[in-house]
């Protein structure tokens, strides 16, 4: 109801319509509100749901309504007389400007971000800002550029993405504690990095084993499968316990060294060897460091994919598969390593995920990490490399930062707890951002393939992606 | 033969609920062609509506268990056919025309925002229901096992039914359903010849919702609870039926509900209930891959 639109533009303010329409969504509003908002079922003693009856919350949340469906009247109104195309116009300009120092930039920020967050932090209270706000970006921004492969270059929808990042992170978790202690047990400080392109190419072949049944559907129902698929997998790490260890999840995980050298506190560990004091902030800094080399690579490599012929096709046949097929293109063959490409990078970011945490159970790996992997890449932009970082930085690190909102606890009441509002806002704010920007935050894209000069193309040339 | 009978009472009887589910899936794939990826979740909401209007029945003005149950029918078909109605006003509308992917993403978001809502208006832990309708009327017996029916799954079967009839009615012979079907076939020529696409269409996502409110009050009379987290996996195998009977077809979304319901329970029954869900899934990849059209869908004509 607030994206109600008016035909007849007028230079007036059309009061009573603005107070008709707000109207109007506040009715709907307490419509929604009565049963749900103004009562709640809470069980008693004898475990019996009483109601709770809670008015005051149904006539707050419709007067909000009102208000804001009021005052998204005024703004239609306002932005209708200001000339809004020159002012975005403006906006691109100061863009494109800025445009060609934003990588060197930003590089060099994240480069320097861990030794940054040290010195402002120090040792103890850097780790939360290099790990939960760092390394979960990272983390997401590579499985989203891993994703892009799939769904941005070759168009194939994939609702079940997080699959692959599972099998890189049991696989790891599996080789590490089991195989590798019972057959090599000297090479127990190598693990990480002897499972590492293990777990890629586990994952490169679970891509093609799951792809190769199901890639001749098209659209939403290969997305459908691959949500499937996803469940499938989650379905069988909880049930086959004995391979598993089901809901319990595997823990103590090896962590990654230090090419050989272990991060502890012995005196062949990495401080002592270095000459330092011991501190677990020098393993927080260099997982931080393996990612980002982790999710450049997935970068690199898609760059230098697209100006390869399998590149090419890629973005051919999510144009339009038919003129593919007629060209004599594979398509198979094609959606098969788009398939195992983007899933051999899940599998990287998995083992990573399973040697930072050290712990991993199926809970890790539910369809709403694939939902957000999704999200990230789409919000991005389709196809667009930066446009993933921007969206990361925004979902994950938004989602970080909700966890911080103790100071409301002050406002609303020590009974508030903003942690549980995460996910609530994550949603809204998917919808909001689709409304807002249907094709994406970076809506334009260098091409591919240059004649003269380099043009930006609008994302409403092509049918899936950009560019 | 005993145990056989039983399971497939009890599976036509969850058939009857993943079927009411998946005629919304398929009304709104037929004529808008979107997974809408939020009716599942649409459905718990329906259900939470149909608990507290249930509770208000009875413990606020005293109803009876009959009464209060027609009641709820009836005021949570209408409350869940607002909400699906606005969230089609606010987050499929506005994306209606643009890229394929973009409707999806709010869907899915939408998703996330229900369920989510509903855990932090009602709070996380489950909600027991109130038992209702416990008795059973026993069949007959086999080397001791007696085969009964519930009064309750009698009366899920026939509240189905009774609907299913009704909601036939309309989509063939009211002019609602010729419009609806109209949208479906061509939305241009529909429009051009004075049906009014939108208001079609937002009707389609409150009849699909009101569906699923039937199944949302059939749901917590059967299982006897209910909780935010409920939405998703009845969701996805309501859409395995759909996709199972052919999605598009209305009679095919209830075909395919009775037979998921039935494997599940078969499975159960048989082999390894653990695995229940894992068996829903693989038969939705199956069908797609060797009968994507479904039972009974048209075949899809590729145009170049």
């Amino acid at each position: 109801m607030t994206q109600a639109t008016h035909s007849n533009p007028s230079d007036a303010f059309n009061l009573t319509q603005a107070l008709k329409d707000a109207g109007f969504a506040g009715m709907v509003t307490f419509g929604l509100c009565v049963p749900i908002v103004a009562f709640r079922a809470e069980q008693d003693m004898a475990n019996k749901l009483v109601l709770q009856q809670r008015w005051w919350m149904a006539l707050v949340i419709t007067g909000l309504v009102v208000v804001a469906r009021f005052l998204f009247s005024l703004h239609q109104h306002s932005r209708r007389n200001e000339h809004a195309q020159e002012t975005s116009a403006g906006v691109t300009n100061a863009l494109a400007l800025i445009k060609p120092y934003l990588a060197p930039l930003g590089f060099g920020f994240i480069t320097i971000y861990p030794l940054v967050m040290l010195a402002m932090h120090g040792p103890g209270g850097s780790i939360k800002w290099i790990d939960n706000f760092g390394i979960q970006i990272l983390i997401y921004v590579m499985l989203g550029w891993g994703l892009n492969i799939v769904v941005g270059l070759a168009g194939l929808l994939d609702l079940g993405y997080v699959a692959f990042y599972a099998v890189g992170a049991y696989s790891y978790a599996l080789i590490a504690t089991k195989v590798i202690p019972q057959t090599f047990p000297f090479l127990g400080v190598w693990a990480f990095w002897i499972c590492l392109p293990i777990s890629g190419l586990l994952a490169a072949l679970w891509g093609i084993l799951l792809g190769f049944p199901v890639l001749r559907l098209r659209g939403d129902y290969l997305a459908i499968v691959t949500l499937a698929f996803g469940e499938i997998i989650r379905l069988v790490l909880i049930n086959w316990v004995d391979f598993s260890n089901g809901y319990a999840g595997l823990s103590s995980i090896p962590r990654p060294s230090f090419f050989g050298i272990p991060f502890n506190a012995s005196d062949t560990g990495f401080a002592a060897v270095f000459g330092l004091e011991f501190s677990p902030i020098y393993r927080t800094i260099f997982l931080y460091y393996v990612i980002l080399v982790l999710s450049l690579m997935t970068a690199y490599v898609t760059l230098k994919l697209r100006r390869l012929p399998v590149g090419r096709a890629w973005e051919a046949l999510r144009e339009d598969e038919i003129a593919c097929r007629s060209l004599g293109i594979n398509t198979t063959i094609t959606k098969l390593t788009a398939f195992a490409i983007g899933a051999m990078f899940g599998g990287f970011a998995g083992c990573f995920f399973a040697a930072r945490q050290g712990f991993i159970s199926p809970e890790s790996f539910v369809f709403l990490e694939s939902a957000q992997i999704l999200a990230i890449v789409v919000l991005g932009g389709m196809g667009s490399l930066f446009g993933v970082v921007v969206a990361s930085i925004a979902l994950v690190g938004g989602i970080e930062i909700l966890r911080e909102l103790d100071f409301l606890k002050e406002v609303f009441g020590p009974t508030f707890d903003p942690s549980q509002y995460r996910m609530l806002v994550f949603g809204v704010a998917m919808v909001l951002m689709m409304l807002w920007k249907p094709r994406g935050l970076i809506s334009t894209r260098d091409p591919s393939v240059i004649y003269k000069e380099r043009k930006a193309i609008s994302g409403s040339m092509v049918q899936e992606g950009h560019g | 033969m005993a145990i056989f009978i039983q399971q497939l009472i009890n599976g036509l009887t969850l058939g009857s609920i993943y079927g009411l589910i998946a005629i919304g899936y398929t009304m709104v794939f037929g004529i808008i062609g979107m997974v809408n990826f939020a009716h599942g979740d649409v459905f718990m909401v329906s259900a939470f509506i149909a608990l507290l209007l249930f509770l208000v029945a009875t413990t606020l003005f005293g109803f009876g268990i009959v009464p209060a149950l027609f009641l709820v029918l009836v005021l949570g078909m209408l409350i869940t056919g607002l909400w699906n109605w606005t969230i089609e006003r606010t987050a499929y509308r506005p994306l209606r025309g643009s890229f394929r992917l973009a409707p999806l993403i709010s869907a899915i978001g939408m998703s996330i925002l229900l369920s989510n809502l509903i855990q932090v208006i009602q709070g996380p832990r489950n909600k027991p229901v109130p038992p209702m309708f416990t008795q059973v009327l026993p069949l007959f017996e086999e080397n001791g096992y007696t085969v009964g029916i519930g009064y309750k799954q009698i009366v899920i079967m026939v509240v189905t039914a009774v609907l299913l009839g009704l909601f036939w009615y309309i989509v063939q012979k009211t002019p609602l359903g010729r419009a609806q079907r109209a949208c479906e076939q061509d939305q241009k020529m529909a429009a051009l010849l004075g049906i009014d696409v939108d208001k079609t269409i937002s009707l389609t996502f409150v009849l699909g919702a009101a569906l699923a409110a039937v199944a949302g009050v059939m749901y917590i009379m059967y299982y006897g609870v209910i909780n935010f987290s409920d939405g998703f996996v009845p969701g996805v195998k309501a859409f395995t039926a759909a996709v199972l009977g052919g999605i598009g077809s209305l009679p095919g979304a209830v075909i395919g509900g009775l037979l998921i319901g039935l494997i599940e329970t078969m499975w159960s029954a048989y082999f390894s209930i653990d695995y229940k869900d894992v068996a829903a899934f693989s038969i939705l990849a199956i069908t797609l891959v060797f009968l994507p059209t479904g039972l009974l869908g048209r075949p899809e004509v590729e145009k170049v």
